[in-house]
């Protein structure tokens, strides 16, 4: 569904991702691992089409995504929410979900229908999905982390993907905060038939959903494969995995 | 050659362009204006991009600063007829007391706003700095003599030129150095270098930073007095003139860009450049082209030659 | 801001009307004159607040449009003797037209770079004005606008000014309230955002100068009309400064906000001027004291207060 192949990026001497290749299967669930600075959010970057490649190519559906604005990207299929809560911080919750189904139904530029009123069925259902049908009303940068969190997922869920790119989706989270929220991640991918991409520090969230694991270091994928491969690897042990494997699965 | 002058004066209809091409001396004298106008503007503008460098801080009122300085020397020559250049130290004086009451009283809450925002509240005090001019000085166009020798022009081999203007010429280079040496030389200038690096940790190193600010915002200012004193036997004191210069800054520091010194000298010399001889070959469009550069440089290059990108800009 | 209307907003919309149309029943031109000129600043500021308020940019050169309304009306009524209902549409176009071209250059910046960047675009159609003295009069103005007899007469033009401004407020509102208007929130609270969710944020802030230009431009045409002249001031960042502070003062984060405040700095302005030639300190220590302790200016004042109240019941 989504090839990317021998991907660079070079920022100003400094090669932040270097020949990365990965194939993203239809509805699996990918993870992307990898130490501190390794290139995850670059990566991700470089997909969504905030930044180009330095060289290499983006496949989607065989289309090539390179030098595409975000915004059409977005329209392709392909969404995202951010390890930074990126929402709309003066604006309801409600708001916030429902402008991203008004853009994805184009209506952005309608000078004269009225925003009250518009998709409401459909942001109460995306509310209720993500569980936050009660603070609907609240204004969303007054809501704890992890309801904020909860709202990104709703908004990036409102451009109906088909792949959802999740940047860290449980960074910052308590370990029952970060159940709840894998659980619902879970729960969704499958009503929606969605693909997973995601970055992930946290081993037990990885191995718990991951069907393919690839291991990102310094720039470089050194390692891809189910979990089991990746968590035998030799190399990606040596580097990164070390204690915390054995430890998440013991 | 001849031909070619012909050619600009008749077919092209430019009689400016013509009489730059055939008369070596009318060339040189614009090239002189270009030069020192360049030099007092950079002196002002220096002010303005070193308060931006260290401070983040776009300060609007630096034109009201000009103004001040240029009052004061007429103040200090005429009404206490002391000097000229005693009264270019004294602007300098007046204008260091100034903004380290407006810095201190007003401008400190600035540093972590958003630049919009500093840019209006300097905007504000740009306001109230005109209406002190009108109490203390009236609205009359005042004259500021030239300093005593220096009323007459020197022989410089093409042509004869204003010695005033040729001094100009060489205070401003002699400036540049001072700052530059000020700023890579000193420990004063190691501290404030560290200051766009890094806030927290200049703190951290027990350094009194808000000290820093000060002294950083009203040396900037204090440039602007200078400037404005410096030019004002040819920039009479006027209501309004702080309007016209801080265009003129603004545009320099775009050129050079923000925070620059070397950007900031040749931005300056480049508009002095263009401001002269585009006057000559388009006499109509004067006023026109600080804004057309702007526009310009701002499309192109928001950052300008030596700045560095600031969000914002692509 | 992009609420429905509630009933008692409504209400009140409704008695400030019904006020205008009855105010010449004072008989006193000097307010009928007053009111006329607030109207049209009211206008003008809210025309403003789509850049600010809305697509979360500030413009310092938002008089270039309301100068090109005013002078483009001024020109084709005199010069040309078009009828005035071509006039007014043909400056509206023109104030439209220019906005777009502007627009476009300016958007491909954000921040204080968008902002110095209007302000230049502004400041060359003033030197425009300024020097194309046969077309416009330059330094001396345009004076002498034949308005038509039908609405020469004081009080017929303050009803012709408070059915365009009626309309154009309207025409504003359902714009600002429509999916146009919200989406525009999106790109001002958080543009990355905003790109991921598929809108392209410049189109939009495009979109958002382009409408402010066009009613900034009928307020011009009105302003030229009521003084019958146009002055090359109009065009100076004086003049986008003071529509600034207007907005600002009367509130960025509602609709009606610029109106309360445009009304409340001209007042204002009337006042200080009886007594005292130092406006500009005034108008100073107003802007020290929004941006300082007022931000949200007097309609988020309003708001808190009802909020604070509400709470209390």
């Amino acid at each position: 569904m989504l090839e990317i192949r021998n991907l660079y990026k070079n920022f100003s001497g400094f090669q932040a991702i270097r020949d990365v290749s990965l194939l993203l299967e239809k509805g699996t669930r990918h993870a992307i691992i990898g130490p501190n600075g390794a290139g995850k959010t670059t990566f991700f970057n470089l997909i969504t089409g905030h930044l180009e490649p330095s060289a290499g190519e983006i496949l989607f559906e065989g289309r090539s995504l390179i030098g595409l604005p975000p915004h059409r990207i977005v329209k392709m299929g392909i969404a995202r929410s951010f390890q930074r809560i990126n929402i709309y911080p003066r604006m309801s919750v409600f708001e916030n979900v429902q402008v991203a189904l008004i853009a994805r139904d184009d209506r952005q530029l309608n000078l004269i229908t009225p925003a009250h009123g518009l998709n409401n069925a459909e942001t109460d259902e995306l509310l209720a999905l993500v569980g936050l049908s009660d603070e609907s009303n609240e204004v969303a940068g007054e809501l704890a982390y992890g309801r904020q969190k909860q709202l990104e997922l709703a908004i990036s869920l409102a451009a109906n993907p088909r792949i959802l790119l999740l940047d860290e989706p449980t960074a910052g989270m308590s370990p029952t905060e970060t159940a709840e929220s894998i659980q619902l991640i879970d729960r969704i991918s499958k009503e929606r038939k969605l693909t997973l991409l995601f970055t992930e520090h946290d081993m037990s969230v990885v191995f718990g959903i991951a069907d393919r694991i690839s291991v990102l270091h310094l720039g470089e994928i050194i390692a891809s494969g189910t979990p089991e491969e990746v968590r035998n690897n030799p190399d990606v042990r040596s580097v990164y995995l070390g204690e915390s494997v054995d430890n998440a699965t013991a | 050659m001849d031909a070619l002058i012909d050619f600009v004066r008749n077919e092209l209809g430019n009689p400016g362009l013509a009489t730059l091409l055939s008369n070596p001396s009318f060339a040189f004298i614009q090239l002189m204006n270009a030069v020192s106008m360049g030099m007092y503007l950079f002196i002002i503008a220096a002010g303005l991009s070193l308060i931006f460098g260290v401070l983040n801080v776009i300060n609007f009122a630096h034109g009201a600063f000009y103004m001040f300085g240029a009052y004061t020397v007429f103040s200090i020559t005429k009404t206490m007829g002391l000097n000229f250049w005693v009264g270019v130290i004294g602007a300098g004086v007046v204008l260091a007391a100034l903004s380290f009451v407006i810095e201190r009283a007003l401008f400190r809450f600035l540093y972590d706003k958003e630049h919009l925002m500093q840019l209006l509240l300097t905007f504000a005090v740009v306001l109230i700095l005109g209406d002190l001019a009108k109490a203390v000085w009236g609205t009359d166009q005042f004259s500021v003599s030239y300093p005593p020798g220096m009323n007459g022009a020197l022989n410089l081999g093409i042509t004869y030129y204003p010695t005033y203007r040729v001094v100009l010429c060489a205070i401003g280079p002699l400036i540049a150095i001072g700052l530059w040496f000020l700023i890579e030389r000193t420990r004063w200038g190691r501290v404030i270098r560290g200051a766009t690096q890094d806030r927290e940790m200049l703190a951290a190193l027990g350094i009194n930073v808000p000290m820093v600010y000060t002294s950083v915002f009203v040396l900037g200012s204090a440039l602007a007095g200078i400037g404005g004193a410096l030019s004002a036997p040819f920039n009479s004191p006027t209501p309004g003139m702080d309007a016209t210069v801080i265009v003129d800054c603004f545009v320099i520091v775009i050129i050079g860009g923000l925070g620059s010194l070397w950007g900031t000298f040749i931005g300056a010399l480049i508009y002095g450049l263009v401001y002269n001889f585009g006057s000559v070959i388009m006499p109509n469009w004067q006023d026109v082209f600080a804004f057309l550069i702007l526009v310009v440089v701002l499309l192109i290059r928001p950052w300008g030659l030596f700045g560095r990108p600031v969000a914002g800009g692509h | 801001m992009t609420q429905p209307m509630t009933r008692t907003t409504a209400v009140i919309c409704a008695l400030i009307v019904l006020g205008l149309v009855l105010l010449p029943l004072t008989d006193s031109a000097y307010l009928v004159d007053v009111t006329t000129e607030i109207l049209i600043y009211a206008l003008f500021a809210l025309s403003l607040n789509v850049i600010i308020g809305y697509s979360g940019n500030v413009s310092f050169g938002h008089a270039a449009y309301f100068a090109i309304g005013g002078y483009a009306n001024a020109i084709l009524l005199t010069t040309y003797g078009w009828p005035l209902a071509a006039s007014l549409i043909a400056s509206v176009f023109a104030s439209m037209l220019a906005a777009g071209v502007i627009a476009y250059f300016c958007t491909r910046l954000t921040d204080i770079y968008f902002a110095m960047l209007t302000l230049a675009f502004s400041m060359f159609i003033w030197a425009v004005a300024f020097k194309w003295r046969s077309v416009t009069g330059g330094d001396d103005g345009f004076v002498g606008i034949a308005v038509p007899a039908l609405i020469s007469d004081r009080y017929e033009f303050f009803y012709f000014t408070l059915a365009i401004v009626v309309l154009s407020t309207t025409l504003l509102w359902v714009i600002c309230h429509s999916a146009f208007g919200r989406s525009l929130l999106a790109v001002r609270e958080n543009p990355t955002r905003a790109g991921f969710v598929g809108i392209n944020t410049r189109l939009m802030r495009w979109s958002a100068f382009v409408v402010a230009g066009t009613f900034a431009g009928i307020a011009g045409a009105l302003f030229g009309m009521l003084h019958r002249g146009m002055f090359v001031e109009s065009a100076f960042w004086t003049q986008s400064a003071t529509v600034l502070i207007m907005t600002l003062l009367g509130g960025m984060f509602s609709f009606f906000g610029p109106a309360i405040g445009a009304a409340t700095l001209f007042i204002l302005q009337r006042l200080t001027n009886e007594y005292t030639e130092y406006w500009p300190t005034v108008l100073g220590v107003v802007l020290i004291i929004i941006l300082l302790f007022l931000p949200e200016g007097i309609a988020g004042l309003v708001n808190r207060f009802r909020k604070r109240s509400a709470a209390r019941d």
